[in-house]
């Protein structure tokens, strides 16, 4: 599903080295976890992956659905069914939180060729899914994250999820800024998306996260790369010893 | 140099201005007495030039070069500015009234044409032609404006007297090249409401509106590419509890100056400026607004937004002045634009000036380039670039388009907005 090999990347408007030779195979039907301490590369890597300005490739490779997606816009790599759940999603006064859904999700679906949904179709499924993760329709139509709690913003990034229904999510720091309700709610939310023909890479800083959201693997990265992989007690020993053992041996 | 030298280019250009246009003739007493007092604050102010602080961010140069008047032709097909809107509508064409393509009566307005009422003896126009004009000069000279009453021959007075049962669209055609000057009156009587909706251009516009206590003026303008360069004014006078609404979109064109003038002269009264500014190519496209409250627990808003790309600019002047006495004024205004490209550019001069105490006034003004955030944020959803940008520029412009009250005013605006962003694709 994704494919990962020695990937470097710098930024573009300084010659600073963020991601140092990382490498990383995520399977469909597999969740994979990376963790990692501050500054260690992790959002520097969702946004790549998404395709974001301001980084650039010095080498490597990042393949997705089974080829070279480097060279696609951010909006050509969503409608192949890539999903990045932000860390900090984004206000957008102006722009109401069902037409920002329904333009997307028509836009993907145009970009592959699929009739687009129609508004009554659309309104159901927002509706059974905005349910299920307590998004009432008053929400739904206010403008995009405009005046949303921090639990709120992260909801509302798993009802897109659940609404694009996308093959590869990649979740950055979902759980920062959740009590344990809200973060019993994103889970099962991302739970429900599980399914032998998607894969999920999930990028936290702490454990706990990973108490909701079982992973099939834990890599731990540092200093932009990958320094050790294992499987979910691998998490448990970060949580229980820090760190300083893993970026230690590494150096 | 003396200050006689220094004005003499700006009357020079004057005198040229008039040259061209004789004090139009067959009208009552009264309305000849106003003209010759206009002719002579035109005169005595001379045309409007660079050097001239209120011009400093917009040349005049093309508004004051002497114009022959268009001739007289037949209209071309046009888009629809307010479509679905059942409006009565009333043409004019290259600046001349058509009554044979216009609407003849709206209940609960008196419609005249401006020949009509300054050739007879009416309470509401002696009182008003040239009425705001001429006070709209105490702070800062409005040339344009002054020529305007001298010499304009085309236009409607409407005197409200009830709640007008359908909106009176004022449509001008331009065909070909030529100056097309228009003036008109409107007295909204006590309680009573009437929508003036404008399309097209001119190349010189003065509406004088005069609110009476409990009135209400809303007007929704849209100049589309306008061809030629124009100045506009619309004064307005608003008694207690009045309502002074003003709403303008303009897309691209040479050159547009749109001034609103409005003083709250009642206590309790309200005036809105608002306006949406698209402008590329080398379009420059200026709104100066000021406003004066007089009477106490007066409010008063200005929401102006301007989207820019290639080499497009726009100018943005608002002044809030309050008077000794106008306590309790709510002032606001904001002013903000979106640059798409490198060369485009925004000069906004926010101004305050308060004589009373216990007012609240505020004003802010912000340029810069579209959200980095918010565009990567759609695109990662899938929605394509152009689209996103559309989308955000929608959103943007639309806090001015909220300022119309009329939902069916402002979806025809958004789609001229969603338009204007298509073709930029």
């Amino acid at each position: 599903m994704l494919k990962i090999e020695d990937l470097h990347v710098k930024l573009e408007e300084e010659d600073k080295a963020i991601l140092k030779g990382l490498s990383l195979t995520v399977p469909a039907g597999e969740v994979h976890a990376i963790m990692g301490p501050n500054g260690s590369g992790k959002s520097t890597l969702s946004y790549v992956l998404a395709g974001r300005d301001g980084y650039v490739v010095t080498g490597g490779s990042i393949e997705m659905f089974g080829h070279d997606v480097l060279g696609l816009e951010p909006e050509e790599r969503a409608a192949e069914g890539l999903f990045l759940a932000f860390q900090y999603p984004v206000e957008i006064p102006g722009v109401g939180n069902m037409t920002f859904l329904r333009t997307a999700l028509n836009a993907q679906r145009r970009h592959r060729g699929e009739p687009e949904m129609n508004a009554a179709d659309f309104l159901k499924l927002v509706r059974e899914e905005g349910r299920k993760l307590k998004i009432d329709a008053e929400m739904l139509k206010r403008p995009v994250n405009v005046g949303f709690s921090g639990g709120e913003k992260k909801r509302n990034e798993i009802l897109q999820m659940a609404v694009l229904q996308p093959r590869m999510c990649i979740l950055d720091e979902t759980d920062s800024g959740l009590d344990v309700d809200a973060m019993k709610l994103v889970a099962s939310g991302v739970n429900a998306l599980r399914s032998p023909d998607r894969g999920f890479l999930v990028i936290t800083h702490y454990q706990r996260l990973l108490d909701h959201i079982q992973p099939d693997v834990v890599h731990i990265m540092a200093d932009g790369r990958i320094i050790e992989s294992g499987g979910p007690d691998l998490a448990l020993k970060v949580e229980n010893e820090g760190y300083d053992q893993f970026v230690g041996a590494a150096a | 140099m003396s200050a006689a030298e220094k004005l003499s280019p700006k009357r020079e250009a004057a005198a040229r201005l008039l040259a061209g246009a004789p004090i139009p003739a067959g009208q009552a007493g009264w309305a000849d007495a106003a003209r010759a007092e206009a002719r002579a604050r035109f005169e005595a102010m001379g045309a409007p030039a660079k050097r001239d602080e209120y011009w400093k961010y917009t040349d005049p140069t093309l508004l004051t070069a002497p114009k022959a008047v268009a001739a007289e032709a037949e209209p071309t097909a046009a888009p629809e500015a307010f479509p679905g809107a059942d409006a009565a509508e009333f043409v004019f064409v290259n600046g001349r009234f058509r009554p044979d393509l216009s609407a003849e009566t709206v209940e609960g307005v008196e419609i005249r044409t401006l020949a009509e009422t300054l050739g007879a003896d009416i309470a509401f126009a002696r009182g008003l032609f040239g009425a705001l004009e001429a006070a709209g000069h105490e702070k800062v000279a409005r040339p344009l404006a002054a020529l305007n009453t001298a010499t304009a021959v085309e236009g409607l007075t409407l005197r409200v007297t009830g709640e007008a049962t359908r909106p009176i669209h004022l449509r001008y055609v331009q065909v070909g090249e030529g100056a097309a000057m228009v003036r008109h009156l409107v007295r909204v009587e006590k309680g009573a409401s009437v929508t003036v909706l404008e399309s097209g251009a001119v190349t010189n516009g003065v509406t004088e509106v005069d609110v009476a206590e409990g009135g209400a003026f809303r007007h929704v303008r849209l100049q589309a590419d306008p061809a030629q360069a124009g100045a506009t004014h619309v004064f307005a006078r608003v008694a207690p509890h009045g309502l002074f609404k003003t709403f303008t979109l303009t897309t691209d064109g040479r050159l547009t100056r749109n001034e609103v003038v409005f003083d709250l002269v009642g206590d309790h009264a309200v005036g809105h400026a608002a306006g949406g500014v698209l402008a590329t190519g080398e379009s420059l496209i200026d709104n100066t607004v000021f406003v004066t409250h007089t009477g106490v627990h007066g409010e008063s808003r200005q929401v102006f937004k301007s989207v820019l790309d290639g080499r497009g600019r726009s100018v943005f002047q608002g002044k809030i002045f309050v008077r000794d006495g106008a306590q309790k004024t709510d002032g606001y205004q904001i002013s903000q634009s979106v640059l798409l490209s490198d060369t485009a550019e925004f000069d906004a001069k926010p101004e305050l000036e308060i004589y009373a105490d216990d007012v609240k006034c505020s004003h802010g003004s912000t340029t810069g380039a579209m959200d980095e955030d918010a565009l990567f944020y759609l695109r990662a959803r899938g929605v394509p670039q152009r689209e996103a940008e559309a989308m955000l520029v929608a959103a943007f412009v639309d806090e001015a388009i909220a300022e119309i009250d009329d939902d069916a005013f402002a979806d025809a605006m958004r789609a001229h907005v969603a338009a204007w962003m298509a073709r930029r694709a």
